[in-house]
């Protein structure tokens, strides 16, 4: 692992590098909130080195040998549960997959049955996706394994934030002062959630933007709840001179529910265009956490163009899961 | 048990007298018999009960909670709930009709009422249904109903959405003089929301409940009663908003009375912030904000009474993911502990609390059950005595509900019933309490 060693992406204060268990506190990875900018630090640090790992012929390494890794998904998901699995088993990690219906999910005894029938079977690491809320911090709660949070109904999806930080990095020198603008549903996305706890905590000047149907509401004001954020629902302001531009996949039921009159209002006024792009930072990166709805949230040109990174993200995610993987197995920098 | 037990040394406060001494209270055959600084004419193997530092007061009287018998066995029956109800301080609880059949017609009423003469430590008084099966759809024997014994008539849990059902609801109310108790919630507007709308509620990613779900039911009801000329109850308010509706309609000269519950004006929604099914509570714990309206509602009596709306579930139930646990918190036990903090912290005196807990709701079941809450001379002998300074630690554990369910579990509060008695016997004593003789 001598390539972390190497790796300052976003430079501690300190500048002499800490080994690993210092910085690192988390027996679960539930969201960001909880997270201190010192162990976003070494997420990224040690993301590289796992970077590095897959550039090699022979992507893997045995640092899970003997570990147990299980994901657990509520929800279809084929590119996240794919990144995880391929992440354990590039560390060695022995990995079981269980899709439970969602429409099984009734209530929660059955959660906790099935997270402890996991644990008997030996699980040292749940990873987990679930459509309601705070369901891995009740998991947490109840099972000695470590939980990983692969996105909670509306509440947060805390490894694709760091792999979006990540991916920043790759295109930005660093996250602090980094206009992000994050572009959509805002209010029911775990993703723009989880983002918003990452980018402010390393400094990022974050813009929100969407309808106002799908903005929450009061956090242009600080309070003790949610980073205070820039918050618009003009999306050429919110574009105006950004770093990056983040775009959210709209369900497509929001029409239904009376949130938007249409698809085609919400792609007319919110799309990310070309044209609303070419007044971003000449740099900009376009993102998404896939999948995509082209030519809804997002110009299929943009989308493919030059300016996106979105097919980065995916490979990315890879090691980021690698990283978290080896952090919560207790991993050292100086291994 | 002897026929008659002499409580000495007490702070006696009975708001219906505006009665506070310190002193003696003797009860002969169930009866109040005599208040005094001194009382001397104590007959023979009189118990007595050493009441120094504790406050004496009329039993309390809840109008609104949840026995889930018949249905919810599982839940709650009229034996455990009575019992907690005792063990908080009331001596008279009203139950409402949310049951498995729903108390819709006189075999039901006279079921509760039977279990609750063999099975219940205390008066347990049901509230009738407005419609038939709560459905909101078709009104129910109220005629039949009032008859049997109910103190009011509620859809609990349920709103009538149906205005014009509503307002034939009340109109016809009118019959029997009977309040009509209103949970107040536009489910179109809630749809299916878990907590209060806000910064916490995206926070959580959980859908919110905004202040208007009740405050539009509100409003409406007060139109209706204002219209019909009938009795409105509401039902556990939590809004600023739902205050200042009631106060203009008292102020209008509509008939409308209004409640509120402890864990509303105690507890606001920071205590759903770790996922906390047991402070998962329908309307939801608002802001602080709402709790300073709510008290202010109390004191100029815009806020008629305080009711727990005990909702008793098991672990089972609130073991679970939010948005699928039940709604409710356990209230029994804690109901007093919580409320001290209000006189504590003085934003209320002790003589308001113990008057919304007492007197006012007795006002609002009437006189067709005795005369209840109060501590006049030949009054039934409902009687609480508590410690308004004594710390415990809530320790579900110890409840005597089936319902574990309270965010408090773990909490210090100050303020702790040490005794209760109905009908002149001790149906509660703390281990601390020694009886003489």
């Amino acid at each position: 692992m001598e390539a972390v060693e190497q790796i300052n992406l976003i430079g501690l204060k300190d500048e002499k590098p800490q080994p690993a268990q210092k910085i690192w506190k988390h027996k679960h990875i539930l969201d960001l909130d909880d997270f201190t900018s010192e162990e976003i630090d070494l997420v990224m640090q040690t993301t590289e080195a796992m970077h590095e790992i897959l550039s090699r012929p022979i992507k893997k390494v045995p640092t899970l040998r003997g570990k147990t890794v299980v994901t657990l998904f509520y929800e279809a998901s084929t590119r996240t549960r794919s990144s995880f699995e391929l992440a354990a088993k590039n560390l060695s990690a022995d990995i079981s997959n269980l899709t439970v219906s969602s429409s099984s999910v009734t209530k929660g005894e059955s959660l906790i049955d099935t997270l402890e029938t996991m644990e008997a079977l030996g699980a040292d690491i749940v990873v987990m996706r679930h459509p309601y809320s705070g369901a891995p911090n009740l998991a947490s709660k109840h099972v000695k394994a470590s939980i990983i949070n692969a996105g909670d109904g509306w509440h947060a999806h805390p490894t694709q934030a760091l792999l979006d930080m990540y991916t920043m990095l790759k295109h930005k020198n660093s996250i602090k002062n980094l206009k992000v603008t994050i572009i959509g549903d805002i209010i029911h996305s775990r993703v723009a959630h989880s983002n918003i706890w990452s980018l402010t905590k390393m400094g990022a000047d974050v813009t929100i933007c969407g309808p106002s149907t799908l903005l929450p509401k009061g956090m242009d004001n600080p309070q003790p709840y949610f980073p205070k954020v820039n918050v618009t629902t003009d999306i050429d302001k919110a574009i105006k001179d950004a770093d990056v531009v983040m775009g959210l996949r709209l369900q497509l039921e929001r029409q239904q529910s009376g949130l938007l009159p249409s698809i085609r209002e919400y792609s007319r006024l919110y799309q990310i265009t070309e044209e609303r792009l070419s007044k971003a930072d000449k740099g900009v990166i376009v993102m998404h956490p896939g999948p995509v709805n082209e030519d809804v949230e997002i110009a299929s040109t943009v989308a493919h163009g030059d300016k996106s990174v979105i097919n980065e993200q995916v490979t990315n995610g890879v090691a980021v899961r690698m990283a978290l993987f080896y952090l919560l197995a207790g991993g050292s920098r100086n291994e | 048990m002897n026929k008659s037990m002499l409580i000495k040394n007490g702070r006696i406060l009975d708001p219906a007298q505006d009665l506070a001494i310190t002193g003696d209270l003797l009860i002969t055959d169930g009866k109040i018999k005599e208040i005094a600084p001194d009382v001397k004419n104590i007959p023979a193997d009189c118990t007595t009960l050493d009441a120094k530092g504790m406050v004496v007061c009329p039993g309390f009287v809840d109008f609104h909670c949840h026995l889930r018998q018949p249905g919810f066995e599982e839940k709650e029956t009229i034996a455990t709930g009575s019992k907690a109800a005792a063990k908080g301080g009331f001596t008279t609880i009203c139950c409402m009709p949310n049951t498995e059949p729903a108390l819709d017609n006189k075999a039901t009423i006279d079921f509760i009422k039977a279990t609750s003469a063999s099975e219940a430590c205390i008066r347990v008084l049901p509230i009738g249904c407005i419609t038939k099966g709560r459905k909101g759809l078709e009104l129910a024997d109220m005629g039949e109903l009032a008859e049997t014994g109910v103190v009011a008539l509620s859809d609990d849990g349920s709103t009538i959405a149906d205005s014009r059902i509503m307002k034939q609801a009340l109109e016809y109310s009118l019959i029997f003089g009977l309040p009509i108790s209103d949970h107040c919630e536009d489910a179109m507007l809630s749809n299916g929301g878990q907590i209060n709308e806000g910064i916490i509620a995206t926070r959580l990613g959980l859908r919110g409940i905004p202040n208007a779900a009740e405050e539009n039911v509100i409003a409406r009801d007060i139109a209706l009663a204002k219209l019909t000329g009938a009795r409105i109850h509401i039902c556990h308010i939590s809004t600023e908003g739902s205050v200042e509706l009631i106060r203009n309609a008292k102020k209008d000269g509509v008939r409308i009375t209004a409640e509120v519950t402890p864990h509303h004006l105690t507890m606001d929604e920071e205590m759903v912030l770790d996922y906390d099914t047991n402070a998962k509570v329908n309307p939801p714990l608002r802001t602080k904000k709402d709790i300073a309206a709510l008290i202010s509602g109390l004191k100029d009596g815009t806020i008629d009474i305080i009711a727990t709306d005990h909702a008793p579930h098991t672990e089972n139930d609130k073991l679970c993911e939010f948005a699928v646990a039940p709604f409710g918190i356990s209230g029994f036990e804690t109901a007093l502990g919580s409320l001290m903090k209000l006189v504590h912290n003085g934003d209320i005196e002790i003589h308001l609390l113990l008057s919304k807990l007492t007197v006012v709701p007795s006002k609002i079941i009437g006189s067709k059950f005795g005369k209840l809450g109060t501590l006049n001379q030949g009054a039934t002998a409902d009687i609480t005595i508590f410690d308004p300074d004594v710390e415990w630690t809530v320790d579900t554990k110890e409840f005597y509900s089936k319902g574990k369910n309270t965010p408090l579990n773990g909490h210090k509060l100050k303020g702790k019933v040490m005794a209760t008695i109905f009908n002149g016997k001790i149906v509660y004593k703390d281990n601390s309490v020694k009886l003489g003789v």
